[in-house]
């Protein structure tokens, strides 16, 4: 199988604190990979190490088998940073407009056929079922109808992978559940590979096929059923850690 | 008769009045508005040092504002210290030194004063044309990197994640601030040239629904203002420089009112 991320011996400091410890994973294409753990256990810390936006303190990442230092396909990346909707209010951008400068700034593979930007627009929104609110400011929208705009701009570069960083804070719960079952859907048709940082592991269990328990160090890594059968999660389940919901 | 003093100016004010509606949008939205308060200081000192130095004070401003907008940078990235302040410290230093100069050598001191109110109308026809090729130059850098700059003023981890350098268009943001300071220093004066670049662009978001209406709009209100200005100017009689900055300040009256009706 291809491996898409790899992470190798990753440590990373915040002033002298440490946030992470020697962590080594590797993701393959198809993954739905659910990374938890507690506040402050360094969740998104590794993601932003994983798409170059922090410097490992030692370590090394590397992205479909290139060093990140010299990567440079970045199309190939789709990302949603934590409280992506938490953007500027007065900020006046249309959804399409949205989408439209990622598009017109992302680089594209060698020899890629151009695809109109108003059509690669309106395929990425129906995937999310929202080609109907193209033109339609930003802003007006709920929040999440907002968090699948952002699906649709990471998705419109054509990404193999996809990293989300709590992608649904703020976003009421009936939303949450169709937010996750598009993610499921994407992951099962169209073999896009996911990340999902989360501390909300009940809501996201359904879909993931490995799970990365992080607490500074790597707990666990491994399948999702071996996850759900092992010691690590029965402590979660009853040690009051905020990592399981008990909506189900 | 029109005056081929006035057209010329129509043609320089023009250019530059696309030019601050578009770079005016990104300093509003990247909250970098008082930006251009701090960079006129500085083009303030270039004037003074360019005027001391016997040199071409607009073409020494252009030199020294550059270096100011990049030890702006500098200052925000290295020594820990938020934009505003960073600001500050810079439009101190430049007034600090224009200050120094002019007791130094005394006998430039009417013309700098010059500088603190502007006059399109009094430029000669060489300054015109140079002005008029800086904002086209202004104009073309950000028109080509328009995409780009729209995204990292609306989401900056994405846009980096997007594989677009960061450091390199914020520079280029601030160097265009720069000389667009330095030819705006020239029609309203260091008091009155942040509004050059600030008002139109506060108009333009009271009105648009999207980013591309925002440009047209900060655009026509820079035109509106900076040719209707210079017009009024000439044929009342009035100082070109008030005369910009109230025009703008009326167009962004309006757009407040027609805001707050809809």
């Amino acid at each position: 199988m291809e491996e898409i991320v790899r992470v190798e011996g990753v440590s990373f400091a915040y002033d002298g604190l440490p946030a992470l410890v020697d962590i080594n994973l590797s993701i393959y294409r198809g993954d739905f990979l659910a990374i938890i753990g507690p506040n402050g256990s360094g969740k998104t810390t590794l993601l932003k190490i994983m798409v170059g936006l922090l410097k490992p303190r030692q370590g090394r990442v590397w992205l479909f088998q290139q060093p990140l230092e010299t990567f440079n396909q970045w199309f190939r990346i789709g990302y949603i940073q934590q409280k992506a909707t938490n953007f500027d209010p007065i900020f006046p951008i249309s959804v399409a407009e949205v989408i439209a400068a990622s598009l017109n700034s992302a680089s594209r593979p060698a020899g890629a056929v151009r695809t109109p930007v108003r059509q690669k627009i309106l395929e990425a929104l129906q995937i999310v079922g929202l080609e109907q609110e193209a033109d339609k400011p930003l802003n007006s929208l709920s929040g999440g109808q907002q968090q699948r705009v952002f699906i649709a701009r990471a998705l419109a570069t054509d990404p193999e992978i996809l990293l989300l960083d709590e992608p649904t804070t703020g976003v009421d719960y009936p939303s949450q559940e169709n937010f996750y079952d598009l993610l499921g859907q994407l992951n099962k048709q169209k073999q896009l590979t996911i990340v999902l940082v989360t501390h909300d592991y009940g809501i996201v269990n359904r879909h993931v096929n490995r799970v990365a328990c992080l607490n500074q160090k790597l707990v666990y890594h491994g399948e999702h059923s071996e996850f759900c059968q092992s010691d690590r999660f029965r402590q979660l389940l009853h040690g009051g850690h905020h990592l399981i919901s008990h909506r189900h | 008769m029109i005056s081929s003093l006035f057209l010329r100016a129509l043609l320089a004010g023009g250019c530059l009045a696309l030019a601050c509606g578009l770079l005016g949008v990104f300093l509003v939205l990247r909250r970098d508005a008082m930006i251009s308060h701090g960079l006129s200081h500085v083009a303030f000192a270039g004037v003074a040092l360019g005027l001391a130095l016997n040199l071409m004070p607009v073409v020494f401003s252009v030199a020294v504002c550059l270096a100011g907008s990049i030890v702006i940078l500098r200052l925000k990235e290295q020594a820990r210290l938020p934009g505003d302040t960073a600001i500050a410290l810079l439009s101190s230093a430049g007034l600090a030194l224009a200050i120094l100069l002019m007791s130094i050598k005394r006998d430039f001191g009417a013309e700098l004063m010059s500088y603190l109110f502007g006059d399109i109308l009094a430029i000669g026809p060489s300054e015109i044309y140079l002005a008029a090729g800086l904002a086209v130059a202004v104009l073309a850098a950000i028109l080509l990197n328009l995409p780009r700059l729209m995204f990292m003023t609306f989401d900056r981890e994405a846009a980096s994640v997007a594989g677009i350098r960061l450091s390199r268009l914020d520079r280029l943001l601030v160097m265009l601030s720069a000389v667009t300071i330095v030819l705006g220093l020239r029609i309203v004066g260091l008091l009155l040239v942040t509004g050059l670049t600030v008002i139109p662009a506060a108009s333009a978001l009271q009105l648009a629904r999207n980013f591309r209406q925002t440009l047209f709009l900060s655009c026509l209100f820079s035109l509106l203002s900076i040719m209707g200005g210079i017009t009024l100017a000439y044929v009342l009689d009035l100082p070109a420089s008030a005369a910009i900055i109230f025009l703008s300040l009326i167009i962004f009256s309006l757009g407040y009112m027609i805001r707050k009706r809809r």
